[in-house]
């Protein structure tokens, strides 16, 4: 680790003593024995975060619990120590254990709404907080939750005491989570993914309360998350996990500059930019399940720098460069320039429109959700629809393809000059052929009982005469133009992965021909690797086939990378609108410009620190 | 399938047809390799065959053979006489298959009633819903066993009256949960996706939601079967169902219990068959859901979606669920 | 239009209290008001249904009062009685008027009067009925106390030891418990405890006229005992998932992240939350006793309801069949209503909608 750069204490006693020191920790599955975490070693000086970086599975939320001596159900702690202080953590019985946490190590839950006991006030939850670990008078008490609420920017009022957690938003929750977990002025506090669902703004915010308090109390972070840029936000140095292990680990600024393992730089390769468009390289396949992780390096079968030798053995961690360990043995050189395009191809601008939205007001269940919205999709490009939460774009999508009825306006389907018909009940078949919509959960939009191939069929059953072996063949063509292919036709969707659904679902809505694709939120649950994959795909099938896409999201890179014109969002009316390069490039309304601000950037620290 | 024209050999190999007998028995079989599904089938095989294959074994069952509760392996043969001096074992052989035909019949009226009532009252909604909702709830309102009873000692006892009865206190619970289901399932995005293509809604239910109601179909029929062979056994012993001097299981429980002291047997035997038989229907019905909730494909949706939900999540449990899941029973 | 910035803290949902919202208002109030019209109408109709059943169905009610071998000139006076040549909606109608008002008639079974006025003396249904009802009452209520404290703790106990013996041992003993017919875990009962095991209590429970049950405590046991062993299973099995579920919460996980003692977990952060499906089993439980006590009374020849019922379908007791069973109605209605109020109580997201 880094020696102390900063910190006036630090430089008079020399090199200050880690305040926490995690060496060899690994978890396992109790009854298996199947690893699910090994190895794992890190330290932390007080004041610093460090960030721990991973895509779903990869142990990173074992390895956060696993630092308060706690391992989920089914699941155990077999070697390691995580010493905090003086205290060794692993060390402790149950009742140690019970007497450290929240005290010398708290954690902060990945989603507040699921966090907070629904069965109490908030005001008995921060008290519990305090009262475990001190005997407190009545009026001290008081006091520290008074305090408590204030250095969460909360009002310390009796209203948000004796409210019910479902009755504060979901920026208040987190905060309330955060003061509980500050409550004792522990030494190491554990981030889950404190920000997971939360709006940038409200993230913004977030992440600045939990710095502010890590500062005042000295105390170390471990902040867990998959969003990148995030992580680079918040964290001095960052740890990068893969099946388990930390494949990578260096001062977060260094990281990101230069990656040195394979993973890292593909995860980097993945993210986009709300700077500037680029080609987005996911990373084919996925990680290996627990109980399946390969002899040598868990990467290889993904890996474009594979050698031979990588299978043979678990490569060890070691130093690349100073302060930067690289769990590889064949790691990306420090010089290395991408010789691969990342040039967007831009299709051609035609003045045809493949969908024109004007005028359009929708009401649900009696309130007015969307207001006087004008949209044009040219035939052939990309129009984003970004909002955050509550801003009414999924009621837009719902209602262009008539899952929504109750809705004024006209609505233009290519060169037609009469509007389509509110509920999808009253449009012509051929109508409803154009435009295919496709859901943001890829998990509830597959039918569970149908075979991936019949999922597939089910639109061409409805809008086109086949014959069976006619339909199956299209299908499964279908099926291969988004990289599926026919090894997949009869699998069950009950046995795919996230992304390898959505691609499904992508096909099912392809497999008709439509001129017009409604995505909504479609990569909003998948990982940063296999969002760039769909992304890609669908640029590609979009240049191949003329496609017109209207693209619902809240992620602004996503955004600048796939579209070409937008629209923003905001309680139910338009805000912005223009070419993307315009509205982000230089933004006229001060909502787009603070939804610009306050998105984490990879760019951020990688440009200021590596030049310093 | 025609469809093996078209395509590769290793895929139609390992194509299962993924139509709804083929996921009944996947979830029949999935409910035998448990434990419990095995005991259950077996108690339930035992019972079913001494109560049918009994009849060709059993001598006459009211004819006498001496006085009023002998003792096992006199006269009355091996299990002693009954209240009457008939033998015990002639009677427990020949008095399972009516209350067994019986309860069967009086399942197959609810669960056909029931579930016609459920997906009507889900998919109609409105007024339709209300009627049948109510109508539920009413029945509901009166005790199964009072119902029946009322019904019972006005017309006099009968046979499909018994059957009427028990059928139609059964039935409210089958539409209860079916509609809950259907509604549940309408609710799901790939049902939606179907009505984005205009697609006629009674094709969505034929295609889409009957397939996916499967699952608690197959639940309430093991358990109804199990409720109505208690409810007609009960109706026997008050003396309500099958009428003496015919054997019946419920019946001889009655009778004999005066004589408990003297030929334990005449009510022992009985009790121990219908209790056999009650444990063992449950007992399968219970393998059923459970072998639902393990079982990958032919799961219910909403199972299925919670857990491949987390994998989606951030969390990093789909791990252990698994690995732990896999291993329990 | 607030800037974003500030948007984000925005003012939590005023307090109950402060809302300044009329207690008929209140969620709990307009859903007992909701209710308590649906159960009025559910009980009209139920008493359509009862009327009917027992009086219009084929069968002709006379004779199936008296028997077939009724002479003609004592059915035509029952028929009298019963105002049989008037139009079935007008004999309804006169019937449900005499019914809210209490009054179901006169019971028609020879054995109801044995008291002082003689063979043939009329007493009042409700009057008849309503001397056994208490002991229905303990019966009942003796058997859901003892029932629901010991499913609740056993099925707390089963879910902290998850998998472990008294859980597995638990969960089989439950399956087969809720599945036995309870005449024949009566009748087990009776073999085991009175009969041929053990004779430790009375296998039947024959109460001097006049005398209440809790004087004769030993009578009561075996009967509570079958009840209890049907109906435990369920509040066992329902405490024990609902537990498992709420053990495995975000909030429980991050309440032991908080250092807090396990007893406070199980109790505090846990039980309140797997309390609602609880409550409704115990609902289930009362209604299904409802129905139970009449095998069971049967069986003990317990002076209850239960067994007045089933004397009286024997005895083709008309008026004494209708009004139990009206009565059991009322009962399954106004428990509906508690269920409903309990599971409120305790789920406060219901409680205190978030407006």
């Amino acid at each position: 680790m880094s020696a102390a750069d900063s910190g006036a204490g630090a430089a008079a006693s020399g090199r200050r003593r880690p305040e926490v020191e995690v060496t060899d920790l690994a978890v396992r599955v109790e009854r298996t024995e199947v690893p699910i975490v090994e190895g794992v070693s890190f330290s932390i000086e007080a004041g610093k975060t460090l960030g721990l970086v991973g895509e779903s599975g990869s142990g990173k939320s074992t390895v956060a619990v696993g630092l308060l001596g706690y391992a989920r159900r089914g699941l155990e702690i077999v070697s390691g120590t995580v010493r905090i202080g003086d205290t060794d953590i692993l060390a402790l019985d149950q009742k140690g254990l019970r007497g450290a946490r929240g005290r010398i190590v708290s954690y902060v839950p990945q989603d507040p709404a699921a966090g907070l006991n629904p069965a109490h006030r908030l005001g008995p939850q921060l008290r519990e907080a305090i009262t475990a670990h001190e005997d407190l008078p009545k009026e001290q008490l008081e006091e520290r939750v008074t305090e408590l609420l204030e250095s969460v920017d909360l009002p310390p009022t009796k209203r948000i005491l004796r409210s019910y957690p479902h009755q504060i938003s979901g920026g208040q929750q987190q905060r309330i989570a955060i003061a509980i977990a500050f409550a004792c002025r522990p030494r190491l506090i554990v981030l889950d993914e404190p920000t997971t669902g939360l709006d940038v703004t409200t993230q913004r915010h977030i992440l600045a309360t939990i710095d502010e308090l890590a500062r005042v109390h000295d105390a170390a972070a471990v902040y867990v998350s998959h969003d990148l840029a995030a992580v680079a936000e918040v964290a001095t140095d960052t740890a990068v996990m893969y099946a388990g292990r930390i494949v990578e680990q260096a001062p977060t600024a260094r990281l990101f500059a230069t990656p040195r393992h394979p993973y890292t730089a593909g995860l980097l390769a993945s993210a986009p930019s709300a700077e500037e468009a680029h080609r987005l390289v996911g990373i084919e396949g996925h990680p290996p399940r627990p109980g399946n992780w390969p002899g040598g390096c868990a990467y290889a079968d993904r890996c474009p720098r594979a050698l031979p030798e990588c299978r043979a053995a678990v490569p060890k961690l070691v130093e690349e460069s100073p302060g930067q360990l690289v769990r590889c043995i064949n790691p990306v050189p420090t010089e290395a320039t991408s010789e691969v395009n990342l040039a967007v191809p831009v299709p051609a601008a035609v003045a045809a429109s493949a969908l024109a939205v004007r005028g359009l007001v929708a009401d649900y269940s009696g309130t007015r959700v969307l207001h006087d919205i004008e949209l044009t999709v040219p035939l052939g490009q990309t129009t984003a629809v970004v909002g955050e939460s509550g801003s009414g774009k999924t009621t837009l999508a719902r209602c262009l393809v008539g899952l929504h009825s109750s809705w004024q306006g006209e609505v233009l389907l290519g060169d037609r000059t009469e509007s389509l018909r509110q509920a999808a009940a009253a449009r012509s078949s051929e109508e409803l052929r154009e435009m295919q919509y496709i859901f943001q959960n890829p998990f509830g939009s597959l039918n569970p009982t149908m075979t991936v191939v019949e999922n597939v069929e089910e639109p061409l059953r409805h809008f086109k005469r086949l014959s069976r072996s006619e339909r199956r063949a299209r299908a499964i063509e279908a099926l291969e133009t988004v990289s599926l292919g026919a090894a997949f036709a009869d699998t069950m969707p009950g046995r795919m992965s996230g992304g390898e659904r959505q691609r499904v679902a992508v096909a099912r809505a392809l497999v008709v021909e439509p001129s017009v694709l409604v995505c909504d939120e479609i990569t909003s649950a998948l990982d940063v690797s296999v969002q760039a994959l769909l992304v890609e795909q669908l640029r590609d099938l979009q240049m191949e086939r003329n496609l017109s896409m209207v693209f619902i999201t809240h992620n602004l890179a996503v955004v600048r990378s796939i579209a070409q014109n937008m629209i923003v969002l905001q309680q139910g009316r338009i805000v912005e609108q223009g070419s993307v390069d315009a509205v982000l490039g230089n933004p006229q309304h001060p909502y787009t410009r603070q939804l610009l601000e306050d998105l984490p950037r990879l760019e951020a620290r990688a440009g200021s620190r590596q030049v310093a | 399938m025609s469809a093996n024209a078209t395509t590769p050999d290793v895929i139609a190999a390992k194509a299962p047809r993924a139509g709804v007998g083929g996921r009944a028995g996947r979830l029949l079989r999935g409910a035998l390799r448990t434990r419990r599904g095995q005991i259950g089938l077996l108690l339930t095989l035992v019972v079913v065959g001494i109560a049918f294959l009994g009849p060709l074994f059993a001598g006459n069952p009211t004819a006498l053979h001496g006085g009023p509760f002998e003792a096992p392996g006199g006269q009355a043969g091996a299990l002693g006489g009954d209240s009457l001096g008939r033998s015990v074992l002639d009677r427990v052989l020949d008095g399972g298959w009516r209350i067994l035909l019986i309860s069967a019949a009086a399942t197959a009226m609810a669960i056909v009633l029931g579930s016609v009532a459920g997906v009507v009252a889900a998919y109609r909604g409105g007024f339709a819903d209300t009627v049948i909702m109510r109508t539920v709830d009413v029945l509901l309102g009166i005790p199964s066993l009072v119902f029946v009873l009322m019904l019972l000692s006005v017309v006099g006892s009968h046979a499909w009256l018994v059957i009427v009865g028990v059928g139609l206190t059964q039935a409210p619970q089958v539409a209860r949960v079916l509609r809950a289901a259907a509604q549940d399932v309408s609710e799901r995005d790939y049902v939606k996706a179907v009505a984005a293509w205009g697609v006629p809604p009674r094709t969505v239910i034929r295609r889409h939601v009957i397939p996916s109601l499967l699952t608690p179909l197959m639940v309430e029929c093991a358990l109804r079967l199990s409720f109505s062979i208690i409810l007609v056994a009960s109706l026997s012993f008050l003396g309500l169902g099958t009428q003496p001097p015919t054997a019946d299981w419920g019946v001889m429980i009655n009778e004999n219990r005066v004589g408990l002291a003297q030929n334990v047997w005449g009510v022992l035997a009985p009790a121990i068959l219908l209790a056999t038989l009650a444990v063992g229907t449950n007992m399968f019905s219970d393998a059923i859901a459970r072998a639902n909730l393990s079982s990958g494909p032919a799961g219910d949706p909403t199972l299925q979606m919670a857990l491949s939900a987390s994998n989606v999540a951030e969390g990093d449990e789909p791990v252990g669920l698994e690995a732990i899941d896999e291993g329990s029973q | 239009m607030a800037p974003p910035a500030t948007a984000e803290v925005q003012r939590p949902p005023e307090s109950e209290e402060e809302e300044g919202a009329r207690w008929w208002q209140s969620p709990i109030a307009q859903m007992v008001w909701k209710r308590a019209l649906l159960g009025i109408l559910t009980l009209v109709l139920i008493a359509v249904i009862v009327y009917f059943a027992t009086t219009v169905l084929p069968g002709d009610a006379a004779t199936a009062i008296l028997g077939q071998s009724a002479t003609p000139a004592r059915v035509a006076k029952v028929e009298a009685e019963l105002g049989l040549e008037q139009p079935v909606v007008q004999r309804f109608v006169e019937w449900f008027g005499h019914a809210i008002r209490g009054d179901f008639g006169t019971s028609l079974s020879a054995a109801a009067p044995v008291g002082s006025h003689g063979g043939s003396a009329k007493e009042a249904v409700t009057k008849l009925v309503n001397e056994k009802l208490l002991n229905s009452v303990v019966l009942i209520g003796v058997t859901a106390i003892v029932s629901t404290l010991l499913g609740i703790l056993a099925g707390m106990y089963a879910a902290f030891r998850r998998d472990g013996v008294f859980d597995t041992g638990g969960s089989v003993a439950a399956l087969i418990a809720s599945a036995l017919p309870e005449f024949v875990v009566a009748i087990f009962v009776v073999m085991l405890f009175a009969v041929n095991v053990f004779a430790w209590f009375p296998a039947l429970s024959l109460l001097p006229p006049g005398e209440s049950i809790l004087s004769h405590l030993n009578m009561l046991v075996l009967p509570v005992l079958a009840l209890v062993i049907v109906t435990t299973p369920y509040v066992f099995r329902m405490t024990r998932g609902a537990m498992i579920e709420v053990l495995d919460t975000d909030y429980v996980e991050f309440a032991r992240m908080k250092g807090v003692s396990p007893r406070k977990i199980a109790f505090r952060h846990a039980l309140p939350n797997a309390l609602a499906p609880v409550i409704q089993v115990v609902g289930l439980n009362l209604l299904y006793l409802a129905g139970g006590i009449v095998l069971v009374e049967a069986i003990f020849s317990y002076p209850g309801v239960g067994l007045a019922l089933v004397e009286a379908i024997n005895g083709r007791d008309v008026p004494t069949i209708q009004y139990i069973v009206l009565m059991l109605a009322v009962f399954y209605v106004i428990l509906n209503i508690v269920t409903d109020v309990g599971v409120l109580l305790v789920t406060p997201r219901r409680r205190y909608p978030r407006s």
